[in-house]
């Protein structure tokens, strides 16, 4: 049926002759002018930047060489979670030092989480004295460096605190606490190591299960509630059996486990184990910090939950204790737990500052010691950049996957 | 029943109203207050006990530590003779070195110099705190850097002249192609000031003062230390880093895959790694990749570090901004035939960044305390001035504490200024739209 008339057939719009102004022009186009000219900017720049680099560390008679890992680091490490002598490879000083840094970070990070929810909830309370002294606390953490923190606490640890020497003689000048097994020196904290004897797997195993059977009551009891409704306690059989069985079995196998107590010998403590100043500075430091920071998110968080939902279940017949763990905790979670991520984060990034009162961490090995000998600073810093990198996402990363569990779950 | 009521004969009628009593002594003033916040049932009264405790303990401590404290003493040895074995702080090391411990080992007869551009910071922020100041304050905010620069370096005027002519050429590029593209005129006003400052600033200052010299006596970096240095990294790391900010904000938020994967590489990895690694790259680092020769100022590298740290989280806290927004905006700026430069501009812009001002704060907060950790690549900041010359010299060997508390009192004091300027300027900002 075609007639003369009739346009002639075309399928989309009227084609046009491409021209070069329409890489400017036409915002069909624009887009890919604009990154395809960022592109060769950025290569450009890093390409500038690492001829610059080849011609430096040429004119400096240097090159790039990672042999120097495998080198003997000779130099000593006091705080260590594996063996190493200082006849051992630069790579494995470093690799203590990553050691070092998770440990600091994860003891860092609970000790903080628990200020912080103390101080955070406490600051809440109806208490006036015991808000203006939350209050205090988090005003005062928050806005003094953590440098300072840490340089302050860390003085405390080797200023203030008596020498070894102190608790030596008929009167001595200092005493150990909690019953003489924990002796506070100047060199580090003297605490009671345990011992494993034969058998103690049993009982290590019996209260791993016993964990395991806490969490599978809870959820059966859950289970239960909402299935049939019917309530059965929790509250005291967890408590009973996180205790009996590990008791138990202790006594049953002949108490496997025992206590290496420090004790004075010469002028030092021998035996127990001795957890360094430096850890210890830096441990309290970083929590008492990031505690502060996490306060102010677990107070937001609570706030955050309306007034109307406690409201609710009252109504609805909850018991205070109910309406906290069944109402108000998980809507005020799902506020705290973004902030408390970058909390913990952050808290990974500033043990970095380690290097400033001695603690062995990544940045005191990696980027101090073995910088200054080797002279290798260019692939020092690059494998320090990359071994936090990896600390950092990864931690985000888990992070992510416990915040999309909690999260709410949207139509 | 009421009619036997009114019936029989009333043996008494109260005629006028009883006094209302006063309440009970223990409902009101400070046996209330006691009884209503501190001792309302048995567990907060045995916390505000042991509070009470802990306060005893904190102040017996500190008390006599701070008002029986010697001011005036030539060392340490001086101020333990003069307490005689009382409890005492030894504070005589902050009234005899605070010079070094606000300028470093800037020289003496040029402390007027870091004074007055300190003052000149205040006049120069002050229109952008506050904003019902007259706007005119503004042509000195614009000015200040330069003036700065000249008063805390020293050196010859002109520098300070040309670097500000190149900003002003590139101005003039700007307007001149803004109507063709905005973007394209923001480049090639960068550009152009770029190329002045290469090309024609050393050229012309040196030319200009070789006749009139307009001379202050210049001070190496070196020479610049104590808060100071906090000071000058702080701000310059914050203003600069706004502007990069931003920019990676919309790049991370815009649809261009390539300027997208640029922008979240570069963030993601600049908030992975901890600020110190980046301050090793300014010190060990960075000089490798500049070309064969040039030789670059350590504060220099270091603010440009600090700022791209800073650009990073505050392009997160725009980019949550900007998030935050109502899909309506974007939509209605589109509708309206905006383009994309002019929607960001007028539309999205200005309440994106309303809204991530607290954020924005709690960053400047953040990157001003964060300044502290150039005392690890041994520059001589206030912390590194503490822990350096000052308490590795014979005199004052040992008085960790009172240096401590001052230099944590020097940062309490501004950070907690800037919390609560920003809580102010939240109220003042929350126009209820939110």
């Amino acid at each position: 049926m075609t007639t003369f008339s009739d346009p002639p057939p075309t399928s989309g719009p009227p084609t046009q002759a491409f021209s070069l102004g329409m890489l400017i022009n036409d915002t069909r186009y624009r887009g890919y002018t604009f990154q395809f000219i960022a592109l060769c900017a950025l290569i450009f720049f890093f390409g500038w930047m690492i001829w610059n680099a080849i011609q430096n560390l040429a004119a400096l008679g240097q090159d790039i060489d990672f042999s120097f890992l495998g080198q003997p680091a000779s130099y000593e490490i006091d705080q260590k979670l594996i063996p190493y002598t200082s006849t051992d490879s630069h790579m494995r000083a470093a690799f203590v030092g990553l050691l070092n840094t998770l440990l600091v970070a994860f003891l860092g990070c609970i000790t903080a989480t628990i200020f912080g929810v103390i101080a955070g909830v406490l600051r809440l309370s109806n208490n006036w004295l015991i808000a203006k002294i939350m209050s205090l606390y988090v005003e005062i953490f928050r806005n003094i460096p953590v440098l300072i923190w840490i340089v302050i606490v860390s003085s405390v640890m080797s200023q203030a605190l008596p020498s070894p020497r102190a608790f030596r003689g008929e009167t001595p000048e200092a005493t150990m606490a909690f019953w003489d097994s924990v002796a506070f020196t100047n060199r580090g904290v003297y605490v009671p190591a345990p011992v494993w004897n034969n058998g103690s797997w049993v009982v290590v195993a019996v209260f791993l299960l016993s964990i395991v059977a806490i969490f599978a009551l809870r959820s059966y009891s859950k289970k239960l509630l909402f299935e049939t409704g019917r309530l059965i306690p929790t509250g005291w059989p967890s408590v009973a059996l996180f205790f009996i069985p590990s008791i138990l079995a202790f006594y049953i196998m002949g108490k496997p486990i025992g206590l290496d107590y420090p004790s004075l010998g010469g002028f030092n403590f021998i035996g127990g184990m001795n957890l360094r100043g430096t850890l210890i500075a830096l441990w309290f430091a970083l929590a008492l910090y990031t505690g502060a920071f996490i306060a102010e998110n677990v107070r937001a968080g609570i706030l955050a939950v309306s007034k109307g939902q406690t409201e609710a279940a009252a109504a609805l017949g909850l018991r205070p204790n109910r309406i906290m763990s069944l109402i108000i905790l998980p809507q005020a979670l799902r506020v705290i737990i973004p902030p408390l991520i970058s909390q913990y984060l952050n808290l990974t990034k500033n043990s970095s500052l380690a290097a400033a009162i001695g603690y062995m961490d990544l940045t005191g090995t990696l980027g101090g010691v073995t910088l200054n000998q080797t002279g290798r600073s260019f692939e020092c810093v690059l494998l320090l950049m990359l071994f936090y990198l990896i600390i950092s996402l990864s931690i985000s990363a888990l992070m992510n996957i416990y915040n999309n569990a909690v999260k709410l779950k949207e139509r | 029943m009421s009619d036997t009521q009114t019936n029989s004969s009333v043996a008494f009628v109260q005629t006028e109203q009883i006094p209302p009593s006063p309440p009970p002594a223990s409902e009101v003033g400070i046996v209330n207050w006691l009884r209503s916040k501190l001792f309302y049932s048995i567990p907060s009264s045995v916390m505000t006990l042991l509070a009470i405790a802990f306060i005893y303990w904190l102040c017996s401590i500190i008390l006599p530590w701070v008002f029986n404290g010697v001011w005036d003493a030539t060392s340490i040895r001086d101020c333990r003779d003069q307490l005689q074995g009382a409890t005492g702080g030894c504070f005589a090391v902050i009234s005899e070195r605070w010079p070094q411990l606000i300028f470093g080992n800037y020289p003496a007869d040029e402390y007027w110099r870091a004074v007055l551009a300190l003052i000149g910071l205040f006049v120069a922020l002050a229109p952008v705190l506050f904003f019902n100041l007259p706007r005119q304050l503004l042509w000195f905010t614009g000015l200040f850097p330069f003036i700065a620069y000249w008063l805390i370096w020293g050196g010859s005027l002109w520098v300070s002249i040309f670097a500000l002519v190149g900003v002003v050429v590139g101005f003039f590029v700007f307007r001149a192609l803004s109507e063709r593209s905005f973007f394209g005129a923001i480049v090639a006003g960068i550009f152009a000031t770029l190329l002045f400052w290469i090309f024609l600033t050393p050229a012309l200052s040196g030319a200009l003062s070789g006749i009139i010299p307009l001379m202050l006596v210049p001070v190496e970096s070196r020479f610049i230390g104590g808060f100071m240095i906090n000071f000058i990294l702080g701000t310059s790391g914050i203003a600069l880093s706004l502007p990069l900010g931003i920019a990676l904000a919309l790049g991370r938020q815009s649809n261009l895959p390539i300027i997208k994967g640029i922008c979240v590489v570069f963030i993601e990895f600049i908030r992975g790694v901890p600020l110190i690694t980046l301050l090793f790259v300014a010190s060990v680092m960075l000089a490798y990749f500049l070309p064969p020769g040039t030789t670059f100022d350590l504060v220099l590298r270091v603010i440009i570090m600090v700022t791209l740290f800073a650009a990073a989280y505050i392009a997160e806290a725009i980019r949550g901004g900007l998030a935050a927004l109502s899909r309506g905006q974007y939509e209605a700026a589109d509708s309206l035939g905006l383009d994309y430069w002019q929607a960001m501009r007028l539309i999205i812009l200005p309440q994106a960044l309303k809204i991530s001002i607290p954020s924005i704060v709690n960053i400047a907060i953040g990157l001003f305390k964060d300044t502290t950790l150039v005392s690890i690549i041994s520059m001589f900041d206030v912390l590194g001035m503490i822990q350096g010359p000052i308490l590795s010299s014979t005199e004052w060997f040992g008085v960790y504490w009172e240096l401590l508390a001052f230099a944590g009192l020097l940062f309490f004091v501004f950070c907690y200024g800037i919390s609560q300027y920003s809580q102010w300027l939240e109220r003042q900002l929350n126009t209820g739209h939110r």
